[in-house]
């Protein structure tokens, strides 16, 4: 029996086709009202790769993660998430989707009427799990971005870095197979950035997770760039620095200028990058 | 785009809004503790401002027309008057203001707040629908207390009319409570109740409209309040015309 590729269900065809790309851009453009945003974006992320997106203030990152999970829609070309068209999908569909993305919003956006615990436990409780299951999720996941403290408070009397912290935890509830980090580590202090990509590194190693990291920070494109995460016999994660004998394939960089995509590549090649305003960008200069 | 076009596109907005509301009423999760939490805090939290609403409109009803009653020497029809008025118009109305100035203005800042912080965005981000989880509880709370409240402002205001026709004009209390049960008909208790209701998806769905297309951060959030009142308000006394003139259609011009 033959079938052609659009004929077969998309679950069966994620698992028969390993090679469709978790996130994929085709010619992309966004105008709000007169200003160009996006200007024919075009671009893959594929499965279990890291995609860390660079690109000065204003220049399109956050409209680009909210396009993905269909908070706007394009004025032109087609945004693919699993192999499936979101730019022709209802609400309803989309809602389907987008219960495998987690999202990392820039300002935390935590449900300031619900406690952390509930912030956190949001998603779970939506879908009908039952309350100690969500319990130990939530106090797993809390543990991971180490605020059990917190469990009880309501996100007005968090500071800022643990409202970012909130939103980490709530968006990676559930294992999502997509994680969309919108500069998660802006205005925290450097050990617990450092946690904070250490997170990214092991969903990436560990969990096979694809994601989009956007940033500003040198530092974070250097450890999600060179650093891995191993796991030994007895279950600890260690971090390795990339050397001779492996180099990390699975992290690309990206960077965004006015609505273009002026780089996309190895963090290697960005080094050597002949252009000014690239090289002005990682060297601060 | 100019006024007309405006207006063509916000009813058709709210009409969406509706739609997607009665389709989420079919669907789990129903959210009915939000929607018991809602009804709380609108109808428990809005008996007083209503029942005193009521009370002195009772009062200055027949602060008015008694005296032109006694003219015709038509006392005796003084709990009549007060009742037809109240229940057939004023209760409902002046209600319904009360409730949009109060729970329509909460509504739309709370809502548009969240626009602004992006936790409407987070909301969809996680997979709910924010018509399902926050318009349909709240439309379905006004729905169901409105009408409730607009019978305790009908209830006290009758109870004003007959504390100031007693105490003011020395009318026979009896006389009052009797001229009240022979004025009232069915039909008027009918028509009360049926007013509410339509205003209370009035006021909701406005409302819930404006606060959720808040634009342009906090300032936006003044200013879809202030519409969301105002619009409310304004549809209200629109919509009670209309809703007189069907309701005549239907029970009769029953007038004394
Ligand atoms: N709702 C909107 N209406 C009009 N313009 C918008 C809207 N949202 C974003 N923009 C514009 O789109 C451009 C890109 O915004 P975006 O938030 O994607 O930038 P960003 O790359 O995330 O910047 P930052 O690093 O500061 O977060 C900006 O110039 C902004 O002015
Ligand atoms: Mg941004």
């Amino acid at each position: 029996m033959f079938q052609t590729e659009t004929e077969i269900e998309p679950t069966i065809r994620r698992a028969i086709l390993p090679v469709v790309p978790a996130i994929e851009f085709r010619d992309v453009d966004l105008a709000f009202d007169d200003k160009v945003i996006l200007d024919g974006i075009s671009f893959t992320v594929r499965r279990g790769e890291t995609k860390i997106v660079l690109g000065g203030s204003g220049s399109g990152k956050s409209t680009i993660i909210k396009l993905i999970l269909g908070l706007l829609q394009p004025d032109a070309g087609t945004i693919l998430v699993d192999g499936e068209d979101i730019t022709q999908c209802d609400e309803q569909e989309l809602t389907e989707i987008r219960k495998k993305i987690g999202m990392v919003f820039q300002e935390g956006a935590l449900f300031d009427s619900l406690s952390v615990y509930d912030n956190v436990a949001y998603r779970l409780a939506e879908e009908g799990i039952d309350e100690d299951e969500i319990e130990h999720e939530v106090i797993r996941m809390l543990r991971f971005v180490d605020l059990e403290d917190a469990i009880d408070k309501m996100p007005i009397e968090l500071s800022g870095g643990m409202r970012r912290r909130v939103g980490i935890a709530r968006a990676l509830v559930g294992s999502p197979s997509i994680v969309l980090f919108d500069e998660p580590t802006a205005g925290l202090d450097p050990p617990t950035a450092r946690t904070m990509c250490e997170l990214a590194i092991k969903l990436r190693d560990l969990e096979g997770v694809s994601s989009i990291f956007v940033t500003h920070e040198m530092n974070n494109l250097k450890y999600l760039s060179s650093e891995y995460a191993i796991v030994d016999g007895e279950g600890r994660v260690f971090f390795e620095e990339e050397g001779d004998k492996l180099c990390l394939i699975n992290t690309k960089v990206m960077m965004i200028k006015q609505g273009n995509i002026i780089f996309d590549g190895t963090d290697e090649e960005l080094q050597i990058s002949s252009d000014p305003y690239i090289h002005r960008f990682i060297s601060g200069r | 785009m100019n006024p007309l076009s405006r207006f063509l596109v916000e009813l058709q907005d709210i009409t969406f809004l509706f739609w997607r509301m009665l389709r989420g009423l079919r669907k789990q999760p129903r959210y009915f503790d939000e929607m018991v939490r809602h009804m709380d805090s609108i109808g428990v939290g809005s008996l007083a401002i209503v029942s005193l609403t009521g009370f002195f409109t009772g009062c200055v009803l027949i602060l008015q027309a008694y005296p032109t009653l006694e003219y015709y020497g038509a006392q005796s029809s003084a709990g009549q008057s007060v009742a037809i008025t109240l229940i057939r118009e004023l209760g409902p109305v002046l209600c319904a203001l009360m409730v949009a100035g109060r729970v329509g203005s909460a509504i739309s800042a709370e809502l548009g707040s969240m626009v602004v912080s992006q936790q409407i965005d987070a909301m969809r981000a996680l997979g709910t629908s924010p018509a399902r989880k926050l318009v349909t509880p709240r439309v379905i709370a006004l729905v169901v207390t409105l009408p409730l409240l607009t019978v305790a402002a009908d209830i006290f205001g009758l109870v004003g009319g007959g504390v100031i026709a007693r105490y003011l004009y020395g009318l026979d209390a009896n006389s009052y409570i009797t001229s009240l049960r022979n004025g009232i008909t069915i039909q008027d208790i009918i028509g009360g109740i049926i007013k509410p209701i339509v205003f209370g998806f009035i006021i909701g769905l406005i409302s819930c409209h404006k606060g959720l297309t808040t634009q342009g951060g906090t300032v936006g959030v003044g200013k879809s309040t202030t519409d969301a009142v105002v619009l409310s308000s304004i549809t209200v006394i629109i919509a009670d015309f209309f809703l007189s003139k069907v309701l005549q259609g239907f029970f009769g011009n029953t007038l004394f």
